[in-house]
């Protein structure tokens, strides 16, 4: 036994870099978001390539630009975008752990499609959760472990993980023109047929207004036909709420729990891992989903 | 029956039949006790129920839709008294909108007894119900970026207190010291559905 804890050592956090996990399910009843990983497939790759539990608390980076080091070597691996992942200047790649030896520098770069990725370390961070997870969640302001310059992030233990066989995972491919699938939301009436066509049929820009909490797109607008007030209501990520202005917000990770514009309709399950790489200024079209 | 809508995949949205049966659809949901429920998400009329995978929230649809509401002891929360200046930037113009003085406002908001429809928007935001009539007012027309924490607000026919530094729509009317949220108190939140609160004018 070493007498320090083992620990990671971040030198620079980018735009973004925070502690994610599966969040904080249930307590939505106190208006607490369930926030966590903003791609959840990529959080859980991470996290299974290494033989964590899936929802271990792993480093989030938006647009790349973080670097950090180790204490103590462990296997690494970085999953998500489409990002250069260099230890001491040579390329690791992505979804393929590594060994990273103590004092090494491992650096995520810009990377070239999507924008977030995931930084899993064997046996997790231990990060001290605080209503039940890890995570830090941008509109509640709630963050266990902030991560800026010279933040120390203590390392779980490894002697219970299990080692998997597995040298690199499939790589995920990035389309130019991405779409997302999305099923009529509950207040779908609230618009007309000729938004609906609209909505799933226009390229839309993705805003530099977009963070954890949602998604806003820039383009012709989702003209309401109903304008009354509409009662604030749960609503769940993916959800595509159209505002006043018309311009729709689709909600990610760190979403309130209620709203009061209505959610004419929801990104599929299965597209909300691109929805969370979508990056500012990309164009993006919605598509109804076939059953 | 309730109707269902709805809500994506792994989510269903149910109606109550009014406001006031909102937190008895939410208790029947809980009590059913259906699987695969993530959570049961109470709001103004609605209670929104979401699913860890589109299976259960297949299998449940049905018993969804025959739930029965459970009447409950709203009248069993705890009393919340919320000590309140009555400074705020926006009392003119509720004043303005309403037809009343500024004192006239201020007795009507101080003059009921409130109680926490459901908690939302941000963490430990409780919506209040049962305004004075006549400070049923709209939002904003344009949302403040900052509104501060402890400011107390009008809309809708809603009242509520920020409990911390948030964009909103609300009217400000006043100001309190109360801590609304704080992740050091054993329980964060100060306010939960069902409690009732009382404002206070203080100088």
């Amino acid at each position: 036994m070493s007498e320090r804890p083992a620990e990671l050592v971040v030198h620079t956090t980018g735009l973004l870099s925070t502690v994610q996990d599966l969040g904080r399910p249930g307590l939505a009843g106190l208006g607490v978001p369930r926030s966590g990983g903003a791609d959840r497939a990529s959080l859980r790759l991470a996290n299974r390539l290494l033989g964590n539990p899936e929802g271990a608390p792993v480093v989030e980076a938006t647009l790349g630009g973080l670097e950090v080091g180790l204490t103590a070597t462990r296997w690494c691996v970085v999953t998500g975008a489409d990002a250069p992942v260099e230890v001491d200047g040579a390329p690791v790649g992505v979804g393929s752990p590594f060994v990273l030896r103590a004092g090494a520098r491992l650096r995520v770069g810009s990377p070239a499609h999507g924008l977030r990725s995931y930084l899993a370390v064997r046996g997790g961070l231990a990060v001290a959760p605080v209503l039940g997870s890890a995570s830090q969640d941008v509109l509640s302001g709630i963050a266990p472990l902030p991560l800026g310059e010279g933040t120390r992030v203590p390392l779980g233990r490894v002697d219970e993980v299990p080692v998997v066989p597995v040298d690199v995972a499939p790589v995920r491919t990035w389309s130019g023109d991405p779409v997302l699938e999305v099923d009529p939301g509950p207040r779908r009436d609230w618009v007309s047929d000729e938004a609906w066509r609209t909505l799933t049929s226009a390229v839309y820009v993705v805003s530099s207004r977009s963070d954890r909490v949602g998604v806003r797109l820039s383009g012709p607008a989702v003209e309401r036909a109903v304008h009354a007030e509409l009662p604030s209501e749960g609503v769940v990520p993916g959800a595509v709420q159209v505002p006043p202005s018309g311009e729709p917000v689709v909600f990610l990770a760190d979403h309130p729990t209620t709203g009061g514009y209505p959610v004419c309709a929801v990104v599929v399950p299965a597209s909300l891992p691109l929805l969370a790489q979508l990056v500012p200024g990309q164009g993006v079209r919605l598509r109804p989903a076939r059953r | 029956m309730t109707t269902l809508l709805p809500y994506g995949r792994r989510a269903t949205l149910l109606e109550a039949p009014d406001d006031a049966q909102t937190l008895a659809l939410h208790r029947a949901v809980v009590a059913a006790a259906l699987p695969g429920v993530l959570e049961a998400v109470p709001a103004a009329r609605t209670v929104l129920v979401t699913f860890v995978d589109e299976a259960s929230r297949a299998a449940a649809q049905e018993r969804l839709r025959t739930l029965v509401p459970v009447d409950g002891d709203e009248v069993a929360g705890r009393l919340v008294e919320v000590p309140t200046r009555y400074d705020g930037p926006d009392l003119d113009d509720v004043a303005r909108l309403t037809g009343l003085s500024r004192e006239e406002v201020v007795e009507a908001h101080t003059g009921v007894e409130c109680t926490v429809g459901f908690v939302g928007f941000a963490p430990g935001f409780a919506y209040l119900r049962g305004v004075d009539e006549r400070l049923h007012v709209p939002r904003r027309d344009e949302a403040r970026t900052a509104v501060p924490p402890g400011a107390v607000a009008l809309a809708g026919g809603l009242t509520a207190v920020y409990p911390r530094s948030s964009p909103g729509g609300w009217q400000l009317i006043g100001s309190t010291d109360l801590v609304l949220w704080d992740l050091d108190r054993e329980e964060p939140a100060l306010l939960r559905a069902g409690d009732r609160v009382r404002f206070v004018e203080v100088s």
